[in-house]
């Protein structure tokens, strides 16, 4: 039932009404009405970051470790424009946010206010959607509609803007219903007729590869449940990009591990010769695919996205199914096992010993060395030592999240957080304090690397005052390492500006802050000062001095196709054409 | 799988609510990708829903043209998208207010121009016209450029209307 309420009152109760628990932010003038009304309840909890950017990465954080949406709550001007780097990254990596930003009062808007910024109009190309509510009366029908949007269809930020006055004034109240919306109704079932061809493609094919991606996680747990069993039924192996690490097990005999960029020799390759490709949930970007022209020549192509905009934007396929892969997947196996077709046998034996050759290549191997800690060993040690534990790895950007892409190993969804898309340095260690917020028992690491940390170092004081022990495991090599690897490639080995000078005492920084500092500089001091870090029950900042010039492989450069791949620094010289150069 | 490299040329129709900042959304999501616009008008034009048709008519390759429509579908205040030139031939009209100013023979052969191109006079001095003319793009093109050369000033143009022939809605 309606009833009368303030404007601050309804974001509350509208809030709770939605099953938030938590919310990120930080206080400023435009919003004071909300903090008043935050300050007076307890069913909502309130995160207090140190810049609004950490602000919406742990909203992310929460979300992404939970399945549900994330909330933010900043002030008008600076506090909306800080935030603008999170809902870009939450855009491209398809994350459920609602961001509420306070505004100047309705009469001051368009008079340059003091803290007055165009924020529907700065955050309408890197939101989902964006709403100014000038109307008390609009208020909760917009803040519900907010978390339809966020949540429905293929996720993604939406920002509600809030003048002053309207948080002031007098409103009427409903709640959520489920009548759905009136013009947003993403196609959730995908085409019967398409998806039976589908299967029928699928069940001729001689050497198919399934490449799945971020859409797999965002649909939630069911999804992963339904991938692995379609995987087990049919036989086929399967890859997966950097965001859809997880739903399938790293430990299943028919992973081929990462794709793309920084993908494995027998992923790529498997990508490249296959005769059927079926890609779900994933959007063929640029780090995948490599050289448009040459990406799986000889393939038939099966597409399944909930975002009709994904099908033919970067690759042309021969068969799209819009839908959520759930719904995909659940049909998709059901007409299988009513077929029950048994695949070419000879055929897979054949496929599957060409993989075996490809892994047989080994390329994650790496020199190790007695005096200095491998960066890649270091990754693997990490996942010795926590494998067994309740685990969420979260990362910065850079070479150390390739490391823990590769070397990591996920056997769940959802415990994997990193910027995919946007590839925002500085994501990892506030979205590790909103995945402890979620998860206040379980480890929570931040595979980072010295630079980005540097970026949102200050959201260690949050997790020092909510008590959240993450642990930022800093991979230090005192360059910004995947420039400086880029350089080293491209540039002639003239390292611009990527060497950091003067960098804090990352132990006594810890210190200062009030958390613990473990440094670890020789491989055999690695295991115990690992140990010791997960012991600790507070926030900790893991110095682990690392090889400086470490390159990250294997590596398609820009440019060339999936079988040109680098396996080491050897063949770097001739390694990127012209083309290739101006591609990031 | 291979696609047409082709440029073609469409007009796609697109129903929006009309709420504050639709047409931002719409025109933003064009330069922000890099899309063309060759002709945009936008009116409310069911007042009671509070719904506005949008006639944008772009170029672009077949692949792009799909993405243009694609993308327009996910904006949330759209109702619907549609791709005139596909659905079939459709009605395309534009206005155009055409000011000429000249004397003796000029004058006389704009005024003689305008009635075989059926303009309409809606101003006049001794000294000027403005021509007010409704057709297909390329009939006003066409008449813009005759009127060159006879003391063209300025033009004004509404950009493309279009709906569909024939007694169904779309």
């Amino acid at each position: 039932m309606a009833r009368e309420m303030t404007g601050a009152e309804i974001v509350i109760k509208a809030l709770v009404d939605q099953g938030v628990d938590v919310i990120f932010g930080y206080p400023g003038g435009a919003v004071l009405p909300i903090y008043d009304v935050l300050f007076k309840q307890n069913k909502l909890r309130h995160v207090l970051v140190r810049h609004e950017q950490g602000a919406v990465h742990a909203a992310e954080g929460y979300a992404r470790s939970t399945g549900k949406p994330g909330c933010v709550l900043v002030t008008s001007g600076p506090g909306a424009t800080n935030a603008v780097t999170g809902l870009t990254d939450a855009l491209m990596d398809s994350i459920p946010i609602v961001c509420l930003t306070g505004q100047v009062a309705t009469h001051l808007i368009g008079n340059d206010a003091f803290q007055e910024a165009d924020v529907v109009g700065i955050t309408r190309p890197c939101t989902k959607h964006n709403y100014l509510v000038k109307d008390v009366n609009r208020l909760a029908k917009v803040m519900h509609e907010a978390f339809f949007v966020a949540t429905n269809g293929r996720p993604g930020p939406v920002v509600v803007d809030i003048p002053k006055d309207v948080q002031f004034a007098a409103g009427k109240y409903a709640g959520p219903d489920n009548s759905g919306h009136k013009t947003y109704r993403p196609q959730k079932k995908g085409d019967q007729q398409a998806i039976r061809k589908a299967v029928d493609i699928i069940s001729k094919a001689k050497r198919p590869v399934l490449y799945t991606g971020g859409g797999v996680i965002n649909s939630g747990p069911v999804a992963s449940k339904l991938l692995r069993e379609f995987v087990k039924i049919t036989g086929i192996p399967i890859t997966s990009t950097l965001m859809g690490l997880g739903a399938y097990p790293a430990s299943g005999k028919q992973w081929l591990g990462m794709l793309g960029m920084h993908g494995t020799y027998e992923a790529n390759n498997a990508m490249h010769d296959c005769d059927v490709m079926i890609n779900i949930g994933a959007r063929f970007d640029d780090r995948i695919t490599g050289r448009i022209d040459a990406f799986s020549p000889g393939s038939t192509k099966i597409h399944v996205d909930i975002d009709a905009s994904s099908i033919n934007k970067n690759i042309m396929v021969d068969l799209p199914i819009i839908g959520d892969c759930a719904f995909v997947l659940e049909e998709m196996i059901r007409i299988w096992k009513a077929r029950s077709i048994p695949p070419d046998k000879k055929a897979r034996a054949k496929w599957y010993n060409q993989i075996d050759e490809w892994r047989a290549r080994d390329c994650l191997k790496f020199k190790s060395d007695k005096n200095v800690i491998m960066p890649q060993y270091a990754v693997q040690r990490l996942y010795e030592l926590t494998k067994g534990k309740d685990t969420y790895i979260s990362t910065e950007v850079g070479q150390h999240q390739m490391w823990a892409a590769q070397y990591y190993h996920f056997e769940e969804p959802n415990r994997w957080m990193t910027s995919g898309g946007l590839g925002t340095m500085g994501y990892g260690l506030p979205a590790a304090v909103g995945i402890q917020m979620a998860h206040p028992k379980s480890l929570v690491i931040d595979i980072a690397g010295e630079a980005s940390v540097l970026m949102n170092m200050q959201e260690l004081s949050t997790a020092i005052q909510y008590r959240l022990p993450i642990k930022v495991f800093i991979l230090n090599n005192q360059y910004m390492g995947m420039v400086r690897q880029w350089q080293e490639l491209l540039h002639g080995g003239r390292y611009s500006e990527s060497y950091t000078e003067a960098l804090p005492d990352f132990v006594k920084l810890a210190e200062a802050y009030g958390g613990v500092g473990i440094r670890a500089e020789k491989p055999d001091e690695l295991d115990d000062a690992i140990k010791e870090m997960i012991s600790v029950d507070k926030p900790v900042l893991f110095d682990c001095v690392v090889d400086r010039t470490a390159n990250c492989f294997p590596m398609i450069p820009s440019g060339a196709a999936h079988n040109e791949m680098l396996l080491g620094d050897e063949g770097v010289k001739d390694g990127v054409s012209e083309e290739g150069k101006i591609l990031v | 799988m291979q696609q047409s490299q082709d440029i073609e040329t469409h007009t796609i129709s697109v129903l929006v609510d009309n709420e504050p900042g639709v047409l931002a959304r719409v025109i933003g999501l064009f330069s922000g990708r890099g899309y063309n616009i060759d002709s945009l008008t936008v009116s409310e034009t069911e007042h009671q829903k509070h719904q506005s048709r949008i006639t944008v008519v772009t170029t672009g390759t077949p692949v792009v043209i799909e993405q243009i429509k694609n993308q327009l579908e996910r904006l949330v205040p759209v109702h619907r998208v549609m791709d005139l030139t596909v659905m079939g031939q459709p009605l395309e009209r534009e206005l155009a207010l055409i000011k000429v100013a000249g004397k003796g023979e000029k004058r006389v052969e704009a005024l003689r121009l305008a009635d075989a191109f059926r303009a309409q006079v809606i101003d006049a001095t001794v000294e000027h016209f403005v021509f007010e003319i409704t057709g297909r793009s390329k009939k006003v093109e066409q008449f813009v450029v005759l009127m060159e050369p006879l003391g063209l000033v300025e033009v004004a143009r509404t950009g493309v209307a279009s709906i569909m022939r024939g007694k169904n809605s779309t």
